[in-house]
């Protein structure tokens, strides 16, 4: 069997990963499979929708997060680097005040959290932002 | 003594600019704390007059924290901390022991042990010793309720020292530190001054001489107890003070005294007194 | 059951017809992730609150399927528009199967 270069180097980041356990690359696939439920794999576009999360997290126990889409009916949340990637899904019902939540995550490292909202007529918008996480100076 | 020099440089080396001295060049000072819009809370204020040649300023830990883990504490719904007060309040009103007591028989109300985080340690006339707040607790338990008391640094006794220190917030920490007291408050003094472990650190090293500066990514704090027991965000619980200070001498990679132990007692009357003057802030929100 | 679960909600006493209020809402749980060991080197089980639904006199206002990385304590809060008086009904979905709920009543004029 035959590689190209570039299959070549694939399997052998494919590799890397399985031996190093590299919990960035596999959960990229992993962002990319909860995306896709959740999108079907539709564009998504970039403005509608705010995400507002710490620059700098004290703690990656306890982050708050704070996410608004005017007008869509789901928001999902995705921490990127998290050992799951899957975080919430808020489904807005029709007594609703706005299409918009605040939580407290756990975020495994510095990463970058993804906010999907889906709107009424099927379209997608995203919002994403990198946080980092302190390393604590004393375990207490 | 080359072991010894060695070590020194060790411990120099865990302060980023320990040569600049006191780095509150990135904290936020100033800024005003009041939980549910009617309790003020001093954070900053004039040290002891003990201390009036250490400090400038006396600072709650809270002023060393960022702007989301502040805001925690600013309200009681935003507080984590205060679901373990609830769980307090429950067994606060729940009868305990042989004598058919609930702690809501002598006390009435958890409002009128307003007075006592701020006070605590103190010195207990009839036992002859400085009592802490647990102490306090078990001394109920054992002597008046004939209940089996709860461990020093249980869950329970944490969330019934949350609910005792949540009905005291916003008054002047103020315990006593001469007449009796004296000697335990020495005992206490001595020992925060004492570097342990192989790091050979004191207490007085990070939170005396290193404030505001960063230990690894976070700010050490002057390590002010007035806002325990805390919530932590690392362990999304409340905290004990002993347990704090347990921590902190296991990081000097030392071996430390027991949680309840009268090392730790003493320590404690010392650095509450070390915040005479700042407000009663328990349960606090930490990193 | 898990233990110490408690809930807490926050909403508003009053409010005046169609007024968009703020609801907060926190629970004790200790929402273990699945991902942590033991002192016995083993794996902890999973169990967390895996969603959580607030409705307004039967009406949904939000339905949240909650995953491991949602912190200790699940905090939410969100709006609600309130056109006449009734009660908020908070459930929470454990994954033993154990469900808590809480309510909270608005006097809308």
């Amino acid at each position: 069997m035959t590689q190209t270069r570039r299959q070549f180097v694939g399997h052998g980041l494919a590799v890397a990963a399985a031996f190093f356990g590299l919990p960035h690359l596999a959960s990229a696939a992993q962002v990319e499979e909860a995306l896709n439920a959740f999108t079907g794999g539709a564009d998504m576009a970039d403005d509608g929708i705010t995400l507002i999360a710490p620059e700098i997290a004290e703690n990656g126990n306890t982050v708050p997060i704070e996410v608004s889409a005017p007008g869509a009916e789901a928001i999902m949340l995705l921490a990127a680097g998290n050992p799951q990637a899957d975080v919430c899904t808020f489904n807005f019902g029709p007594a609703a005040g706005s299409s918009a939540a605040s939580t407290r995550i756990r975020l495994a490292g510095e990463q970058e959290v993804i906010a999907i909202a889906r709107m009424p007529d099927g379209s997608f918008k995203q919002a994403r932002q990198n946080v980092r996480v302190t390393i604590g100076g004393c375990g207490g | 003594m080359t072991n010894k020099v060695l070590l020194g440089s060790v411990s120099a080396a865990i302060f980023a600019v320990a040569a600049a001295g006191i780095g509150l060049a990135d904290i936020r000072t100033g800024a005003s704390l009041v939980i549910n819009g009617e309790i003020p809370i001093v954070t900053e204020t004039e040290p002891p007059e003990f201390l009036q040649d250490v400090f400038p300023e006396i600072y709650s830990g809270w002023v060393f924290r960022t702007d989301e883990t502040r805001a925690m504490e600013e309200d009681d719904f935003d507080n984590p901390g205060m679901l373990y007060v609830e769980q307090g309040i429950e067994a606060f009103n729940t009868v305990m022991g042989t004598e058919g007591n609930s702690c809501a028989s002598c006390h009435d109300a958890p409002e009128s042990l307003a007075n006592v985080r701020p006070t605590y340690p103190q010195w207990d006339e009839a036992h002859g010793e400085v009592q802490t707040v647990e102490m306090q607790i078990i001394e109920c338990q054992t002597e008046r309720m004939g209940a089996e008391p709860y461990g020093y640094d249980s869950q329970q006794m944490r969330n019934m020292a949350s609910l005792i220190a949540s009905v005291g917030r916003g008054q002047p920490v103020n315990v006593a530190i001469d007449g009796p007291a004296a000697e335990t408050w020495e005992a206490g003094r001595e020992i925060y001054y004492t570097q342990f472990g192989q790091l050979e650190m004191s207490c007085a090293d990070c939170h005396e001489r290193n404030y505001g500066n960063l230990i690894r990514a976070d700010h050490l704090s002057q390590g002010q107890i007035n806002g325990f027991p805390t919530y932590r965000l690392k362990n999304a619980n409340v905290n004990s003070v002993h347990n704090r200070f347990r921590g902190c001498i296991r990081d000097t990679r030392g071996e430390t005294f027991a949680v309840g132990s009268p090392e730790f007692i003493a320590l404690e009357l010392y650095v509450a007194s070390r915040g005479n003057g700042l407000s009663v802030e328990g349960p606090s929100v930490r990193n | 059951m898990a233990e110490n679960v408690t809930p807490r909600v926050r909403v508003p006493r009053d409010a005046t017809v169609g007024e968009v209020v703020s609801v907060r809402t926190l629970i004790s749980h200790q929402m273990e992730s699945g991902q942590r060991r033991g002192s016995d080197g083993e794996l902890i089980p999973r169990s967390i609150i895996n969603r959580f639904t607030c409705e307004f006199n039967g009406t949904s206002v939000v339905d949240v399927t909650i995953e491991p990385s949602v912190s200790t304590n699940p905090y939410f809060q969100f709006d609600a528009t309130v056109n006449e008086s009734g009660t908020f009904a908070f459930t929470w979905y454990d994954d033993d199967g154990s469900v808590y709920t809480d309510s909270a009543e608005i006097t809308v004029a």
